[in-house]
């Protein structure tokens, strides 16, 4: 079957490709319903991935954040029109150490493979997962980022050490909001404290214990572990300010990508004997582990309904140019595109 | 719940393509024969009951080979003999529809040009949703070019305001009801003339709805569209 790939070919220009895909017994066809734009989109998008990054990526269908219904299941594992979450990651091999999202042999929607803005995703059983009854369609969307934070987060539970009395979030964005908000709700008697640079945006963080704009942090405030949410050129800044009000044997989680090389101040995480825990991506445990405390604490969905920013239908490319070119200018939330 | 069938137009000869055996829609795109892609747009869509598919009454086993060869799955397909015009194949399906005892008031088709293999799914959601609503959609896209009307062939008699033109694709789909009736109360001359589905409707006051078609919905009719095609695949060129 003839399906339909838009694909970026240049930077804020996308064009209609055809790729022939064979009907067969082995893999099951999504049609994508809604589809949440990330950071990484947008650095493809608007071309600030660097020129042989973009020369050797494209052309490529962005995308890696969404949700669809099946259309086609061979096997009839999901029934037709089952809502399901498509998996980004793809794995080629399994290892009984190194977890899906960090085998150099994965491949990754709209990074090393088309990504979500197709016609039909053909996929297998274990990279789809079905939506809980009731959920959300718009925060169903980015599911795959908030399974990424929660991915973090049980990695830093696996590594920090036990005193967890108060945390500290850096990073007033998308990521600072949905990390500091897993945290309050997985370590509810752990104090969360939250750091950013505009007050209109910490004012949203209402679950938190406190907030503080990082230019007023008190000298004397120490936190177990911190989280960095920041990314780019600043997050060296917050990560410095981190370890300076981190307790000694504390952990430092990096959330935030970074296009240029990060200094940090590696004397006092010495010193401090600091650990330093690289995050990225998430696997199919991330997300049946994000819906499971969905279940048990289904008051975590009222706070990420208010991440939904601007939702744009598409039904041709000049929409999908509309739905970035709004991204680009939003304060706050993701950009989910209803898929037409 | 309405019975959806896509029907899928193959009974033409192909009487306009070069030096070419086969029919039109037979000839090979990336390594299928293009009905093969467009029944397979059809076959997939959930929105669908059945795929009717109307080819040449000679060219039926072959269809009906190529079909078990390359689709495995899917919605169910029937391969029914076309007629002798669009409508009358149009009809044949409509006849089985009749035969097999599912043609009611909400019995939907959605017609198609077996050689227009770029349909997408929101194209076929879409007349499935405005079929039910209004009885009767055309795909379409705004006219590129300024339509000139020339009733004698030598000199102009009209420049319609390109605003209002539009360039017919398909889908074409109908209440089967409807289009039956509309059909059978014209008389053989009319028949002859009318070619379009639609126009039928149009002429009889209903409304037909539009839905947004593709650039891209390309009719396969010359050789030069099989290298358009061919460039959509991203496949060399001969």
């Amino acid at each position: 079957m003839l399906n339909t790939i838009y694909q970026l070919v240049r930077p804020r220009q996308f064009e209609v490709a055809f790729e022939d895909i064979t009907i067969d017994q082995e893999h099951i066809l999504v049609r994508p319903t809604h589809l949440s734009i990330c950071n990484a989109d947008e650095r493809y998008y608007q071309g600030t991935r660097g020129m042989e990054i973009l020369q050797q990526k494209l052309p490529m269908a962005l995308i890696h954040e969404g949700i669809g219904k099946v259309v086609h299941d061979p096997a009839g594992m999901y029934p037709v029109g089952t809502r399901v979450v498509m998996i980004p990651n793809v794995p080629m091999e399994t290892d009984e150490v190194t977890a899906e999202n960090y085998l150099r042999t994965s491949r990754f929607r709209g990074s090393s493979m088309h990504g979500f803005m197709q016609e039909y995703i053909q996929t297998t059983a274990d990279r789809l997962i079905p939506l809980p009854e009731g959920m959300n369609d718009l925060v169903a969307a980015f599911t795959e980022m908030i399974s990424v934070c929660y991915h973090g987060i049980s990695r830093f539970d696996t590594t920090a050490h036990s005193r967890r009395e108060a945390v500290g979030v850096w990073g007033d964005g998308n990521m600072g909001y949905l990390t500091a908000l897993l945290l309050k709700m997985r370590f509810p008697q752990t104090k969360v404290y939250v750091f950013g640079v505009t007050d209109t945006k910490l004012s949203d963080f209402t679950f938190a214990d406190e907030t503080w704009r990082i230019s007023e942090i008190p000298e004397e405030l120490q936190i177990d572990h911190g989280f960095e949410c920041v990314g780019g050129s600043a997050s060296g800044r917050a990560i410095n300010q981190m370890i300076d009000h981190l307790n000694p044997e504390g952990t430092i989680g990096i959330f935030g990508v970074s296009e240029d090389l990060v200094p940090i101040n590696t004397r006092m995480i010495l010193e401090k004997g600091l650990k330093v825990l690289g995050t990225s991506r998430s696997g199919r445990a991330d997300f049946l582990g994000l819906f499971e405390l969905y279940q048990k604490q289904p008051e975590v969905l009222e706070y990420l309904e208010k991440l939904i920013g601007a939702v744009v239908p598409v039904r041709g490319i000049p929409d999908m140019v509309e739905a970035f070119e709004m991204d680009i200018h939003k304060i706050m939330g993701k950009t989910v595109m209803v898929w037409e | 719940m309405s019975n959806v069938y896509g029907v899928v137009l193959a009974g033409g000869i192909g009487a306009r393509m070069g030096n070419i055996e086969k029919p039109k829609q037979f000839l090979e795109l990336g390594g299928k024969p293009v009905i093969i892609h467009t029944i397979e747009k059809f076959a997939i869509h959930p929105g669908l009951t059945e795929v009717l598919v109307l080819a040449p009454r000679a060219w039926m086993t072959y269809t009906q080979d190529i079909i078990r060869k390359h689709i495995s799955g899917g919605t169910k397909i029937t391969v029914l003999e076309g007629g002798t015009s669009r409508n009358e194949t149009i009809m044949n399906a409509v006849r089985y529809i009749e035969k097999q005892g599912n043609l009611n008031e909400d019995t939907l088709i959605v017609t198609h040009d077996s050689v227009r293999p770029f349909v997408t799914h929101r194209i076929i959601e879409e007349n499935i949703r405005f079929a039910g609503e209004y009885g009767a959609c055309d795909t379409v896209i705004p006219a590129s070019d300024t339509i000139v009307e020339s009733k004698s062939q030598e000199k102009i008699t009209d420049i319609p305001n390109r605003k209002y033109m539009y360039q017919g694709q398909t889908p074409q789909s109908f209440r089967a009801v409807e289009l039956k009736e509309a059909y059978e109360a014209l008389s053989e001359a009319e028949k002859a003339i009318l070619t379009d589905a639609c126009k039928i409707m149009v002429l009889r006051g209903k409304h037909v709805h539009l839905v947004q078609g593709e650039v891209f919905n390309i009719k396969i009719t010359y050789p030069y569209d099989v290298a358009v095609a061919k460039a959509l695949l991203g496949m060399e060129l001969d």
